[in-house]
């Protein structure tokens, strides 16, 4: 078991203080771990050596003291540290009885045994939880300083052992990056591996856990790539760490299992708090949903509408509205899965004072696609009018797409508009610019010729583009 | 019973909070100062769960309350509190406001300030914390306060957190809280556990309290210190007593808990001279419901009427005569046992010991008997209510009785008005502590710490010669009025109406409002602004001094809620000197018999008459200046002379 955090791993203690304070350990003997006391100018400390945050200044040693608080010592001022651990063999300091020793589930293996075991009269849903990382599995990181990704899906299932009343959890860690660091080569990963599960494995639903900051471009990358999916594949995250008895991802989690036990309908997900109350979890449609808050639990929204479904706590309300094609297929002969993906498209946010002489750039570099997030209904400067006109004839295609974030692009309206569609800007409707962004990379990931580029980008493949918004 | 205090060798430690009077909140901007509770803007619901600390345990403490968990319903009020205190955003930067208070406490105790101040996560899921946490940092280390009949009391550490929600109400499914009070500064003081007659005792806590307000740097007012108090008898486990506000419930709380700790000692003698073994307590447990299904008793038909009931009965081997023993006045297994169950929802539990009673039969406890095989040397508990309920309790309470074994239980207790204690969670332990990571740590700059060395608070004895010295005041004075709730009020009144005399004001604000708040007035009714505004009156001359009592009563009394309504109200406009000068004539000619035959001791019969009418409209001294000089020429001359001489 490694659900324990991992003063005793072996690669934290040694990189966590660096040069100049590790080689003040070594001189007494002393390491990460230890029982100590240390005795400085001022006063005698009793506790255990912490890591240190590899950011923070040097100069200090972190000890835990007997209270549980934990303070800096600074190195100028100690005078000796004596090692109080009598047995160096065990020196870890985790020796209490862990209470979540009972917990059945621990590792993948250990709970299928566990499931095929199990008493399988509770009609729960068979769920496959891949984890790829970000705040829902976070934990303390003595390294950074920081909230890191820590958890596995295993050691997350272990955090909350409750979860086995609402469904069987066979957790699989893919891999562990803050969704900053995601990229399509990810999003290939993750679809590849679901597209392995629906071909040979026989789960009721997927749940990804995932870094919120970019979730809603993975959500729409699995989107177009695992098109006629016959089972609901929901992306949960949390936007309060794990690591606090306030955390959203419980409840997140706990939404979106209840979403896929309850559901009819397939496809990609988004599961995330509908506002900051603990009470009602919002399943958003894969292609519609936008992180629009830095911080706060409620920070997804559905665009253009309300969500696909809330999860209340005694049942959950579908949205009538966005249910066509999105019945869950029982049979996958319709499954299709492409999960290439390019990155040879651009963002590009315009402003007051962009400077058109930018725009050269493109000529020199390898993009085949520019999406635009344009004002209003969908404008740029005229300013920037003849080297678009350049980069358009040089066969660079430039989509047009809204800042305004909610809202259609309609470039008939106003002069400019219309200037920019004769000169080939191709608007992209209510599409938002991340949602046109992982569209363009996928459709150029898995098309070649032109025409076919254009009128996929245009086509509403995955419930990205409607014709109809609702007045809400 | 009396108990010898020396002999049990009671120990008391302080953990006193000092809310800080600082302009904004710990970690956010948001008002410091708590609202008038002039209703919520927002409300939300949220849950909460334990998790694990940095070691990888989880707390006891954190546990137990997890055990008993239900909604918590927050309520926000724009200015007062912010994303920050619902946890919706990281908390901002430590106010250097509260971190400079803290640091000056540090030094007035001559307390070792760390070298680096790290922020950590206390876990209180209780609800009290949005978050599932507080927010605390270790300031210092060591040190000690100075108190007459101690040498020096150590100190064990000064740390510096946020104050908690305000608890709004409680019941089985739901709780709320006000955010306005959460992230408050706070500085708590730990003092090591001392020895002493409760007098002495508390005289320490006063000590330390009249230490902190030196700094002019805290809240005044009741909730704006609040004590823990851990007390331990003869060297044995230590309890911790919560939220003890007043020093004269402290009394009543060491009065309380000394007893209860010594019954509970001898208790657990009771239960070695026994040798009962762990395993006796609760070795069988039984559904009884059916036995009961047909009772007349009024408490278990309504156990009955509880959603899916059921009654449990918890056999105790060899404890027969044990949960009702009463080795000191009021303290019994039985009734801990009742006080633990309530905490689970419960009314309470029946025991072998007090039955039959309550309406159970004999008939109904021999078949109890049989049924759970209950021998002459057995007792019995009998706990019912809602299936789930008493499931999650059952293993609790067993626990719970065996820890009697070991005499007084290491928990944490809360006070009841009263000054008696009950349980309300175990002692949590250092596993609820873990960095709060969304803070870097500080590091404590040695040029801070110089600057503030002028800054230090004064010890008492040298700022109330300060006082006496500034003011004018003699010593009595200048303790009451620094002691009581408006010193600060005090200092800003005389630097605004700097005519009226020091002591005039001071006693006005002690001795006045304390006498008018011995006949039950509220003094909470009398805002600082009104007593701005009273004095700045006299200031004037609009108003007499004698009429400030009168004026103080009625806002107390609430029969006016303005200064303005009180003075009207009262009729309290000054007269001028003409009107005043022809009452008070009019009142000497009324009297010239007694006057005649009294001669200069019939001054006090006309004073007495004068401020009878004029009490409030004139000042005292000038009726007398007036009275005396008319009668001294009254006497003198044999006649009355004309109001203009």
């Amino acid at each position: 078991m490694t659900r324990n955090i991992d003063l005793d791993s072996h690669d934290i203690s040694d990189k966590n203080y660096s040069r100049n304070s590790q080689k003040f350990l070594n001189k007494f003997k002393v390491s990460v771990g230890d029982e100590v006391k240390i005795v400085t100018k001022k006063a005698e400390f009793f506790g255990i050596i912490l890591p240190r945050y590899e950011t923070f200044s040097d100069k200090y040693i972190v000890l835990k003291l007997k209270s549980g608080y934990n303070i800096g010592i600074e190195i100028e001022n100690i005078i000796e540290i004596i090692n109080k651990n009598v047995d160096h063999l065990s020196k870890k300091p985790i020796t209490k009885s862990d209470p979540s020793d009972n917990v059945p589930v621990n590792d993948d293996k250990n709970s299928r045994n566990l499931f095929d075991k199990m008493n399988s009269s509770k009609l729960l849903p068979k769920i496959l939880l891949i984890s790829t990382g970000g705040t829902i599995a976070s934990k303390i990181d003595y390294r950074t300083g920081g909230v890191t990704s820590l958890l596995t899906a295993s050691e997350l299932y272990s955090a909350f052992p409750e979860l086995s009343d609402y469904g069987y959890i066979y957790p699989e860690f893919l891999f562990n990056e803050y969704s900053e660091n995601m990229n399509p080569h990810h999003w290939s990963a993750l679809a590849d591996r679901i597209s392995f599960a629906i071909s040979n494995e026989h789960y009721d639903g997927i749940i990804v856990s995932h870094g919120t900051d970019t979730m809603h471009y993975t959500s729409s990358a699995l989107s177009f790539a695992l098109q006629n999916i016959p089972i609901p594949v929901v992306l949960v995250g949390s936007q309060r760490s794990s690591d606090r008895p306030s955390s959203d991802a419980f409840s997140n989690l706990v939404g979106a299992i209840r979403f896929i036990k309850d559901t009819r309908y397939s496809g990609i997900f988004v599961c995330m708090h509908h506002n900051t109350s603990d009470e009602v979890i919002a399943c958003h449609l894969g292609t519609r949903v936008r992180k629009n808050h830095t911080s706060k639990r409620d920070a997804f929204k559905s665009l253009n509408g309300m969500p696909f479904a809330l999860i209340e706590n005694s049942d959950i309300k579908y949205n009538k509205l966005l249910h066509n094609g999105i019945q869950r297929v029982n049979i996958s002969k319709n499954f299709t899965s492409r999960t290439a993906f390019s990155d040879k498209v651009f963002l590009l946010k315009f402003y007051p004072g962009f400077s058109p002489s930018f725009l050269e750039n493109f000529l020199q570099m390898d993009y085949k696609v520019i999406i635009l997030e344009g004002t209003g209904l969908g404008h740029v400067s005229k300013d920037c009018f003849p080297i678009l006109e350049k980069l358009i004839s040089s066969g660079i295609f430039v989509f047009m797409t809204s800042q305004c974030i909610f809202g259609t692009v309609q470039m008939t309206v106003y002069d400019t508009g219309r200037d920019l569609l004769g000169l080939g800007v191709i608007p992209l409707s209510n599409m938002s610019s991340e949602t046109s962004v992982v569209k363009a990379m996928w459709a150029l990931g898995n098309n070649t010729g032109v025409d076919d580029f254009v009128r996929i980008m245009k086509t509403d493949y995955s419930n990205e583009i409607s014709n109809m918004l609702p007045l809400v | 019973m009396n108990l010898d205090i020396d002999k049990l060798n009671v120990k008391v430690g302080f953990e006193i909070h000092q809310q800080l009077s600082t302009s904004s909140k710990l970690f956010c901007s948001c008002k410091g100062d708590g609202s008038n509770d002039e209703g919520y803007d927002f409300n939300f619901i949220r849950v909460l769960r334990p998790t694990k600390s940095e070691l990888g345990d989880f707390d006891k403490a954190a546990l137990f309350e997890h055990a008993k968990m239900n909604s918590i319903k927050y309520y926000s009020k724009v200015g007062y509190s912010c994303l920050v205190e619902a946890d919706e955003e990281p908390p901002h930067e430590v106010s250097k406001d509260a971190l400079e208070t803290a640091l000056l406490f540090s030094l007035a105790l001559n307390s070792n300030i760390v070298d680096e101040i790290h922020v950590m996560r206390k876990l209180v899921i209780d609800g009290s914390n949005v978050s599932g946490f507080q927010r605390t940092m270790l300031i210092s280390t060591g040190g000690y306060l100075e108190v007459d009949n101690f040498n020096k009391i150590g100190v064990q550490g000064i740390c510096l957190e946020e104050d908690a929600a305000k608890l709004i109400s409680t019941n089985p499914l739901l709780k709320e809280y006000g955010l306005d009070r959460l992230g408050i500064p706070l500085v708590e003081i730990a003092l090591d556990p001392i020895s002493g007659t409760p007098a002495e005792i508390v005289n320490v806590a006063l000590t330390l309290g009249r230490l902190l307000r030196s700094s002019k740097r805290v809240t005044r007012g009741i909730g704006s210190i609040r004590q823990d108090v851990n007390i331990s008898v003869n060297g044995g486990q230590v309890v911790e007593v919560k939220g003890v506000q007043q020093l004269s419930q402290l009394i009543k709380v060491l009065d309380y808990e000394t007893k209860r700790q010594y019954g509970l000692i001898k208790i657990a003698e009771e239960f070695k001279n026994r040798n009962i073994d762990d395993s006796f307590i609760g070795d069988k447990i039984e559904d009884i419901t059916s036995l009961f299904s047909n009772s007349s008793s009024k408490v278990i038909k309504k156990i009955l009427k509880d959603p899916d009931p059921i009654i449990n009965c918890i056999r105790l081997r060899g404890l027969r005569g044990l949960i009702g023993y009463e080795p000191v006045k009021d303290v019994r297994l039985g009734k801990e046992l009742g006080e633990f169950v309530r905490f689970f929802g419960l009314g309470g539990v029946f025991h072998s010991d007090e039955l039959p009673n309550y309406g159970i039969t004999i008939n109904e406890i021999d078949s109890l008997k049989k049924s759970v095989d209950v021998s002459s040397d057995d007792a019995f508990i009998i706990i019912g209510g809602n299936r789930e309920k008493i499931s999650n309790l059952l293993e609790p309470l067993i626990k719970r009785i065996i820890q009697f074994k070991y005499g007084v239980i290491a928990e944490t207790r809360s006070v009841t008005l009263d000054g008696t204690t009950i349980f309300s969670r175990p002692r949590p332990g250092s596993s609820r502590m873990y960095p709060e990571t969304d803070i870097m740590p500080i590091p404590v700059d040695r040029n801070l710490l110089d600057s503030l060395k002028n800054k230090i608070p004064l010890p008492w004895n040298e700022l109330i010669k300060g006082i006496m010295k500034k003011y004018g005041l003699n010593m009595k004075l200048s303790e009451q009025i620094f002691d009581s709730d408006y010193y600060n009020l005090f200092e800003r009144l005389l630097i605004t109406n700097p005519t009226i005399s020091p002591t005039f004001v001071a006693s006005k604000l002690t001795e006045d409002i304390v006498s008018l708040s011995r006949n039950n007035l509220d003094k909470d009714l009398l805002t600082d602004e009104m007593i701005l505004d009273i004095f700045n009156r006299l200031d004037k001359g609009l108003i007499t001094k004698e009429s400030i009592i009168l004026i103080f009563e009625k806002l107390m009394k609430k029969d006016c809620l303005s200064v303005e309504e009180a003075i009207n109200s009262l009729n309290l406009t000054k007269l001028d000197d003409t009107d005043l000068f022809s009452t008070l004539d009019k009142l000497f000619d009324d009297n010239l018999s007694v006057i005649r035959e009294k001669g200069p001791n019939s001054m006090s019969v006309l004073m007495g008459k004068s401020m009878a009418v004029l009490r409030g409209k004139v000042d005292g001294s000038k009726i007398n200046d007036y009275l005396k000089h008319k009668l001294e020429t009254f006497l003198n001359e044999g006649s009355s002379p004309s109001p203009s001489s």
